[in-house]
């Protein structure tokens, strides 16, 4: 597009800088992309001053309070702007502080899936062999569950409780990126690049590491940040069976969990938490869907 | 083609055996005692539990008592369920076909728009139909569906009452299954009431859980149509003069379908981990609640062999994508 125009004007910064530039013009030209860089910027703002903008602290109980309302509802009051639950906590400061819980479960879980992905996809595209057998025929037995069975099975297996259902999300996401880096190595492996490099002396671990996992970057960022979003949708998932987040946790597919039964009685309390999961998810995805067309050359229109 | 079958068939097999080793470690791998875990909350007798530990194969050496576990599936025998007394085969025969019913009807709903909806942003592309389908497509498939349902049940049951809330058909209505398809069943009796009941039971399950199915299809749909749409013999063809619904119809559609068919196969993972939630929120009693309940009852077999017997069907079906990939696509028999 107009790539000519900027190339000039960057001739002189440094690599990464124009390397960053030209990232953010393809990112930037993706309108959903922004926006939801946007919300998920405001979502990490809210959840990092959750303890400032929350009006209650989210495990505080009014017993007089009991499934108020939202406050542009007859019977609402500002006092509790999205409304209370069915044990009178005020469900905008649970959401606000539920917000921490779904980014730390993305952030743990992607870092846990990315670590362990790469170390295996990494040994078996550049050992190849045995050790390829071995690990991919175990990523292909991981995939052949139904992610959300064998997480369930992992947390009957681990106990409930939300770091279990983390590390069983991680377990069960982490073939995707062991499949995506040994693919990557495998297409690296021969190029001239890392022969001058094995030349030029270099260790298995360097040429690993050093020389061909920067080249494989560009899919393992859109795939983690696709395993972001699914992270918290599964987690939710699991809290809203009643084996991830336990109560009182103010995890929002937990808060969806306890608000089941007042469905028909109370729509605020189920429809609240759903929407936070939404919008999360959401703006993740779109994030996602323009870090694909920012980062892969063969998407890009030009 | 022989060849190729044969080689799918081939690499089937370490993950059939990793499948049975996963469901054989499950219950070895729950904390504590797995014959107290397996016994529940009311325990046993210490006499009982030497006759259950006999009984199992708990004091074999470990690869003696996955040859038996081995041994007993390969013969159908996936136990007896804790909880009701009955063979969890048996019981899975019962509750499969509710699943597969419920998941057909999902997919004929995501197929059904998706594909069309697909074609139509593709041959449309960039138009305010393209976006806006893309757009919805994206919300689908970032939809929690658990909460989708639980919307739909407060607006079209709460609100409208036009639907039930739960189950898979009304009460009143009892009949021996013959396909064990509640819709196909209550019209081979003849029941038109029958009939509606098990449909207006049917429409909000299979809408939650074809949302994200419909939302994959329609994008994939959308991409493989466009690449499709900029092919040579596409141009082709519309030179020769040829209707645009030919062209596309025939000539684009025919290709563009191979990676949808693929996509449509790899759902079904996504259809059965769906219809844990789907079926747990509308009590479909189908095999998705019945692992749920029996995780929550401690029905330790019923997971195990439940976990064994879905593995297995996704394993099938992927085999049978693959073999359908297959045929339409000569390309894949050569290589």
């Amino acid at each position: 597009m107009s790539q000519t125009e900027i190339a000039p004007m960057a001739a002189g910064s440094p690599d990464r800088l124009t390397g960053l530039k030209t990232f953010w013009h393809y990112f930037s030209v993706n309108r959903g992309a922004v926006i939801g860089l946007f919300v998920f910027i405001l979502l990490v703002l809210a959840a990092l001053s959750a303890p400032l903008l929350a009006p209650y602290a989210p495990d505080v109980q009014d017993k007089t309070a009991f499934l108020r309302p939202p406050a542009w509802q007859q019977g609402g009051s500002t006092q509790y702007l999205l409304g209370t639950d069915p044990v009178g906590r005020d469900i905008l400061s649970r959401l606000l502080y539920g917000a921490r819980f779904s980014l730390l479960i993305g952030a743990v879980v992607v870092t846990l899936a990315l670590t362990g992905g790469i170390t295996l996809g990494l040994l078996a595209g550049y050992f190849r062999g045995w050790v390829d057998v071995a690990i991919m025929r175990v990523m292909d037995l991981i995939l052949a569950f139904p992610s959300l069975l064998l997480a369930l099975v992992l947390v009957t297996i681990l106990g409930p409780g939300l770091f279990n259902a983390m590390l069983a999300i991680a377990l069960v996401l982490q073939p995707h990126f062991a499949r995506l880096v040994r693919a990557a190595v495998m297409a690296e492996k021969s190029r001239e690049y890392v022969v001058a490099a094995k030349v030029a002396g270099a260790g298995h671990l360097r040429l690993m590491l050093a020389t061909i996992l920067p080249n494989c970057l560009a899919p393992l960022i859109v795939q983690g940040t696709l395993s972001f979003s699914n992270a918290i949708l599964e987690a939710a998932a699991l809290g809203f069976l009643g084996l991830g987040a336990q109560p009182p946790t103010p995890e929002w597919g937990t808060m969806l969990a306890s608000a089941r039964e007042f469905i028909l009685r109370a729509w605020w309390v189920v429809t609240f938490p759903g929407l936070a999961i939404l919008i999360t998810v959401l703006a993740i995805n779109l994030i996602g869907d323009g870090l694909r067309d920012a980062l892969d050359p063969k998407l890009r229109r030009s | 083609m022989l060849r190729y079958l044969l080689n799918k068939f081939a690499l089937l097999i370490p993950t059939l055996v990793g499948i049975t080793i996963c469901a054989f470690a499950f219950v070895r791998l729950l904390p504590g005692d797995p014959i107290l875990a397996m016994a529940g909350e009311h325990g046993v007798a210490p006499a009982r539990y030497e006759e259950l530990k006999q009984q199992f194969g708990f004091n074999l050496p470990i690869w003696e008592q996955y040859a038996r576990y081995v041994g007993e599936v390969a013969t159908g025998d996936f136990g007896v369920s804790i909880s009701s007394k009955r063979p969890v085969l048996e019981e899975f025969k019962t509750l499969f076909p509710a699943t597969l019913e419920l998941s057909f009807f999902a997919m004929v709903f995501a197929m059904v728009i998706g594909i069309p909806a697909g074609i139509f942003a593709a041959v449309k592309r960039g138009s305010w139909f393209d976006q806006s389908l893309m757009g919805t497509a994206l919300v689908g498939y970032s939809m929690p569906i658990f909460w989708w349902g639980l919307l739909l049940i407060i607006f079209f049951s709460g609100y409208l009452g036009w639907t039930p809330v739960s189950g898979r058909i009304g009460l009143q209505f009892f009949f021996k299954p013959i396909t064990g398809f509640m819709t196909i069943d209550s019209l081979l009796y003849g029941k038109w009431d029958a009939f509606r009941s098990a449909l207006s039971h049917l429409v909000l399950p299979a809408i939650v859980l074809g949302t994200i199915p419909l939302a994959v299809i329609a994008r994939q749909t959308r991409s493989a149509m466009l690449e499709v749409l900029g092919e040579d013999y596409v141009r082709t063809a519309r030179a020769k003069g040829l209707s645009a619904a030919r062209v596309i119809g025939v000539h684009a559609l025919r290709n563009a379908l191979i990676p949808v068919v693929t996509t449509i196969g790899l759902q079904v993972g996504t259809l059965l981990a769906g219809a844990i939630l789907t079926e747990t929120i509308f009590a479909w009693p189908g095999i998705g609640k019945w692992m749920v309940d029996s995780i929550f009852k401690r029905d330790y077999v019923v997971v195990q062999s439940g976990l064994l017997l879905i593995a297995l069907i996704v394993m099938a079906v992927n085999l049978i994508v693959d073999v359908l990939y297959a045929v339409i696509n000569p390309r894949i028999r050569a290589a």
